[in-house]
């Protein structure tokens, strides 16, 4: 088979992972969008944030241990315990359930009914606030995130399309585990949306806020819901960045990511960022396979933008955005 | 009411007015943001050393030095206002560890008359003296970075390049691109191929550039790296399974930072080095006495001995040499920024003036003069010991091929002087 041809198959497949890592921080923004008509522009930063509560919790580091030093003249760091993986998984949920209740009492329960632009305003906040939050709460050291994922060539894989084509594939094994988490987690969220009695409420609120008002949900409840579920996706997509890179400040730059699939995609659709994900991923991979040696490189992050501007030339509301009709 | 309105201006003056007998050296630093990581060691190293000469030595020439603290975030419009916010205060000298700001800085400090010293980075062509009167970058420079890079590798090839494969992975910015017209030119010189691969900022996604590398197979690559690209590259590098020996970071990619979060496949990546790594010198005693156990250490005062740490420190030893040296040619403690600017081109590191300082060979020996703001241009390479969790010199201080650097500073500098009408120096 043609060498271009093979690589050009490599690069596609390592394009669709890569998507579905994009994906995984687009469904965070997807899922508040939809429940609230908030574009959260700290989803990044929630990403961020829960891999550094996990982090921290999982090395038994003091919480705020830099201010109670200064402040008591104390050298107190670490607890003197590590926590394993699962139960400082579990605790950092718990950690984002009760931002998500916080960011609900102190924030938005507030600006009900405000115009999007001021919801939105007040997200750039907090994203700000939680940053330096994150800072101050756990320090700004480049931290290993190890949950126990595996990581490097999937030796399988290689052997395999080696016998095949003569030439081994190279796919990352976090990768692959990413792949099955986001399949997990979509099938998940369609599963509680559509078969238990908090989703349907959300679907309620996601469609007419004041009708489902009007048969007794509560509005605060589904809010603090939804921000919570966005916590819990912003933890996974905050692991697998972060085993990526180590665990660091610049995690919420991820957000960057998530911007040509949401406009891809659609803003209210998870199907939508699942396949804008695997979309942005292989044309930007490809394009850059393709014509990056042509035009000296690093064409990923201006290509993923041009490739959803093609898509809203078509299709203003993104592949599976609702079409929004006014009369007047 | 004139006279008391008068009174209370003339105390608000002299309330405002910086206390003119201290020897005030700005920081700007970044401990927020991506880049925090970096930029806290970096800043905690310069503070602790200034804290030290306080401490143990009562100042510089008697006069105490004051640091100012402006966080700039790594980002270039916040590092110029902390330049405009504290230039009225006296400042001395402004290293911005940032190539960036830098670049924005050197127009104005030139017009201001206050020295600026990018160490390692900034513009290359600032090493002309002749060019650049207020713009220092000692010991060494990018393009002496891409030379020993090529060095180290001629040495371990037995003197020959030829038929190579070199591949550069670098940051898509002004500063990931400076080496590369030096490693064209050395391709040319030394018979290898050379491969360019950008990655824009910043750097958290680089599939593609290692597939590349996986299908073409270069027998080194090199690397410009910086904040969360380095971590990413040396991890795709290990899931690859490139051969991390044959792997070279500048002295930017080269931190515990960069390499600890890959954990043991980081093992036996290099890096330059423009100083030593760790802290097996006698300044950490001197550091410990005066400024650690005293409660004066700088941040949460966790970077002692990390490369960093050691950088920052560095920084401001050269910056107190260069202060002493103008106190010794102008006869006064109570300097000023021309009088800094002219320390800084009479200053001379050797051996002696290290052993003295605590630190023996901690950098390179070099010397400072009115054509060359750029020093010896040497450094030594450095490797990872994932096991033992430290970075261990493997050669000595290599000097940069002159050759081949001397002729591009000349021409980029001559051609700054010319955009910019610059007068030449030092003839």
């Amino acid at each position: 088979m043609n060498e271009q041809f093979l690589f050009a198959m490599e690069v596609t497949l390592n394009g669709l992972m890569a998507g579905v890592l994009y994906a995984l921080v687009a469904l965070g923004f997807v899922l508040i969008y939809k429940a609230s008509g908030i574009f959260n522009y700290a989803q990044g930063v929630m990403a961020l944030f829960a891999a550094l509560t996990l982090v921290g919790m999982m090395e038994g580091q003091v919480p705020f241990a830099h201010l109670i030093n200064a402040m008591f003249g104390t050298d107190i760091h670490h607890f003197g315990w590590t926590v394993p993986a699962l139960a400082a998984i579990v605790l950092t949920m718990g950690v984002m359930i009760f931002l998500a209740w916080a960011v609900n009492h102190f924030i938005f329960r507030h600006l009900v009914n405000q115009e999007p632009i001021i919801l939105f305003m007040a997200t750039i906040g907090l994203a700000y606030f939680l940053e330096g939050f994150g800072d101050l709460m756990w320090g700004a050291d480049i931290r290993k995130l190890d949950v126990g994922l595996p990581q490097g060539i999937n030796l399988w894989i290689d052997e395999i399309t080696f016998n095949a084509f003569g030439y081994g594939f190279f796919i990352d094994n976090l990768d692959i585990v990413a792949t099955v988490v986001a399949a997990l987690l979509v099938v998940g969220l369609v599963v509680f949306s559509q078969y238990t009695k908090q989703g349907r409420a959300l679907r309620a609120v996601a469609d007419d806020h004041q009708a489902a008002l009007s048969v007794g949900i509560s509005l605060n409840f589904i809010w603090v819901l939804v921000w919570s579920i966005a916590g819990f996706v912003a933890l996974v997509a905050g692991i697998m960045w972060g085993a990526k890179s180590g665990v660091q400040f610049s995690l919420s730059l991820i957000a960057l990511k998530a911007l040509p699939v949401l406009m891809l995609g659609g803003f209210t659709s998870i199907p939508g960022a699942i396949v804008g994900g695997l979309i942005i991923g292989v044309g930007e991979k490809l394009f850059e396979f393709l014509v990056g040696p042509l035009v000296g490189g690093a064409t990923e992050n201006w290509f993923a933008y041009v490739l959803a501007l093609l898509f809203l030339v078509f299709r203003p509301q993104g592949l599976f955005g609702e079409r929004i009709i006014e009369r007047v | 009411m004139r006279l008391k309105l008068a009174t209370m201006a003339l105390a608000g003056i002299v309330a405002a007015a910086p206390a003119m007998a201290d020897l005030v050296f700005p920081s700007l630093s970044y401990r927020t943001g991506p880049y925090a990581a970096n930029g806290i060691p970096f800043a905690d190293g310069y503070a602790d050393y200034f804290t030290l000469i306080n401490q143990r030595d009562g100042g510089i020439g008697g006069e105490m030095i004051k640091m100012i603290e402006c966080e700039t975030g790594y980002n270039t419009e916040k590092g110029v206002e902390c330049y405009e916010a504290t230039k009225g205060e006296g400042s001395l000298i402004y290293q911005p560890l940032s190539t960036g700001i830098t670049y924005q800085l050197i127009p104005k400090m030139s017009a201001d008359g206050i020295p600026l010293h990018s160490m390692g980075y900034g513009r290359t062509s600032a090493a002309n003296g002749k060019v650049f009167e207020w713009v220092f970058n000692y010991p060494a420079n990018y393009w002496d970075g891409a030379s020993i890079a090529v060095k180290h590798l001629l040495e371990i090839n037995g003197g020959s390049l030829e038929g190579k494969k070199i591949a550069l992975v670098y940051h898509n910015s002004a500063y990931g691109k400076e080496p590369i017209r030096t490693l064209e030119e050395l391709a040319a010189k030394h018979g290898y191929e050379l491969s360019l691969l950008p990655v824009d900022h910043p750097g958290q996604e680089q599939k593609s550039q290692w597939l590349q590398i996986r299908r073409e197979r270069p027998d080194y690559v090199l690397m410009w790296g910086w904040g969360v690209m380095n971590q990413v590259a040396i991890q795709e590098a290990a899931n690859i399974r490139f051969p991390m020996e044959n792997f070279i970071g500048i002295w930017w990619s080269g931190s515990e930072n960069d390499v600890l979060p890959v954990g043991d496949g980081a093992n036996g990546y290099k890096a330059l080095n423009m100083h030593l790594p760790g802290d097996d010198f006698p300044i950490y005693e001197d550091l410990k006495t005066h400024v650690y156990d005293t409660g004066l250490a700088a941040g949460a005062g966790d970077q002692a001995g990390s490369v960093l740490y050691n950088r920052g420190l560095y920084a401001a030893m050269l910056a107190v040499e260069a202060a002493k040296k103008a106190q010794e040619i102008h006869g006064t403690a109570q300097i000023t920024p021309s009088m800094m600017r002219d320390g800084m081109e009479a200053l001379v590191v050797d051996a002696a003036l290290m052993e003295s300082l605590s630190i023996p060979n901690f950098g390179p020996e070099f010397d400072v003069s009115c054509e060359n703001h750029g020093g010896s241009g040497l450094g030594i390479v450095q490797q990872w010991d994932a096991a033992a969790g430290e970075w261990t010199q493997i050669t000595d201080y290599i000097e940069s091929d002159k050759d081949v650097i001397n002729p591009l500073i000349a021409e980029d500098s001559m051609a700054y002087a010319e955009e910019n009408s610059v007068e030449m120096r030092c003839e």
